[in-house]
């Protein structure tokens, strides 16, 4: 194991080439870039043996992902924003196909008003599209992720494919040193990909074909099983995954300091960082607080966030996203996981960091004052122009 | 030419695959219903050119014992086999 300063783009591609794909397809988008620049340099320099292929859209990017995955070949693309958006009309082709592609996602602000830094609409807003969702929230994590992704996606249980989100710039762009595991213990880990949904001369088959109304609830029916059946996965993945490298992540959340808090922060992404340092400074003064990261939005924790929040007095969920006309989609997802299950405690709902505004530990410390006064209701973080 | 999957109808949800794919003629959607006219071949003219063969947008035409024929399960009526055949062995007839 080697340790190396990286940015959250770079420790992204280093787990890639350890997962060893062989096709990346891909489109440059700031602030992607950096991700499939180091790849295209590995496959100049040798040390990933791939095909990368120079697309002329995020539209071919992932279809030349899909040809790829249909072949039986392990495939890699990344995208952000818009490019994400105009690849949309694939993403379902992919996820209905069935073909486990990995795909990193820069997270970053759509348009218009034009503008290049992060928030998590972009993602967010394709939630349905029968992608499994996951947000890092540090470089290490998202080296950990890129690896992970392809144990979880190929499973034949899962057969889905995976989009790891990283926040643009606050994660993609800064540094940290991260432990680059060896080729060894990244194949020891991570299997070969082994389909049967591929096209091959000793087993003809009618690849991606079409379901009329009959047969078409069946097929979308599976997919969603298939989604469902990455919770087991992505905890084989990272009971393995924890014997081999040493880190263990938490499943699809992570709780802070929930065990005995009134107050929680539920958010997702590298704002989770700052959030962990408030609840420690709170802590110190006091206050019972916590923090709920959820690390994958589908297939959504209902079980794990239900758990987390059902001793506590109130919970904000804190999120780089609105749903224009309701709230944040996160909001509305958690609070559809707690009703199901008969928690009556009070939610209110922090939209922030849109475009790239930054969200100050003053915020948050703000956000736990006001859910602890009871505050509820949609409240907009940094509507000043400063 | 009839792949003997196509008349095979899942009864339940373990005869679905998992992913859209599958051995040719499984769980197809036919576009017969598509048709207002349907291209008729006149065998005794047709002189077996493959020209309709080569143009055929939806690939339903085939040869089976030196003889030219149209799989009308997918034919959407199109008409461009009528079109294309010089010796005018194709007439189109309303479907009823």
């Amino acid at each position: 194991m080697a340790r190396k300063f990286l940015s959250g783009n770079e420790a992204f591609a280093e787990g890639i080439r350890l997962a060893k794909p062989q096709v990346i397809s891909a489109y440059p988008i700031t602030p992607q870039t950096i991700v499939v620049e180091r790849l295209s340099e590995m496959v100049e320099d040798k040390s990933l043996k791939a095909e990368f292929i120079h697309v002329e859209s995020e539209h071919s990017a992932l279809s030349c992902a899909m040809g790829t995955s249909a072949v039986g070949a392990r495939a890699f693309t990344a995208t952000s924003s818009q490019g994400l958006l105009y690849m949309a009309e694939c993403l379902t082709y992919a996820s209905g196909g069935r073909f486990p592609i990995v795909m990193m996602n820069a997270n970053r602000s759509t348009a218009l008003p034009w503008n290049i830094y992060g928030d998590q609409r972009d993602s967010i807003s394709l939630l349905d599209s029968g992608w499994i969702q996951a947000y890092a929230e540090n470089a290490q994590e998202s080296l950990d992720l890129a690896l992970m992704s392809y144990y979880v996606a190929e499973d034949k249980r899962v057969s889905t494919p995976f989009m790891a989100n990283l926040d643009g710039f606050v994660l993609t762009h800064t540094y940290e040193v991260v432990d680059v595991p060896t080729k060894k213990q990244a194949d020891e880990f991570l299997p070969p990909f082994k389909t049967e949904n591929k096209l091959d001369l000793n087993n003809p088959k009618n690849l991606a074909f079409s379901a009329g109304p009959a047969q078409n609830t069946a097929f979308k029916y599976k997919e969603h099983i298939g989604l469902l059946n990455a919770k087991e996965v992505i905890g084989e993945a990272e009971e393995k995954f924890a014997k081999i490298f040493g880190r263990k992540y938490s499943g699809l959340t992570e709780e802070y300091r929930t065990d005995d808090a009134d107050y929680i922060i539920v958010t997702l992404g590298s704002i989770a960082g700052l959030v962990r340092e408030t609840v420690d400074k709170l802590r110190n003064d006091g206050k019972k607080v916590g923090l709920l990261r959820i690390r994958y939005l589908r297939p959504f924790p209902n079980e794990e966030i239900a758990g987390a929040l059902k001793n506590a007095k109130a919970a904000a969920v804190l999120e780089k996203d609105i749903s224009f006309g309701n709230e944040g989609t996160v909001y509305t997802n958690v609070n559809s996981a707690i009703k199901k299950q008969n928690i009556h405690i009070t939610t209110s709902n922090y939209i922030g960091g849109l475009g790239g505004k930054n969200i100050s530990e003053a915020e948050i410390e703000n956000i736990f004052g006001d859910i602890e006064s009871g505050k509820t209701g949609v409240t907009f973080l940094g509507l000043g122009g400063e | 030419m009839k792949p003997y999957l196509r008349d095979k109808i899942p009864q339940s949800l373990s005869e679905i695959p998992d992913a859209p794919s599958y051995e040719a003629g499984y769980l197809i959607t036919k576009n017969a219903g598509w048709r207002n006219e349907k291209p008729v071949i006149n065998l005794d003219k047709c002189i077996g050119c493959l020209q309709c063969y080569l143009h055929c947008p939806d690939g339903v035409i085939f040869k089976e014992n030196g003889k030219v024929g149209i799989d009308y399960d997918f034919c959407k009526g199109c008409g461009i086999c009528r079109k294309i055949c010089k010796i005018g062995a194709i007439e189109m007839e309303a479907e009823k």
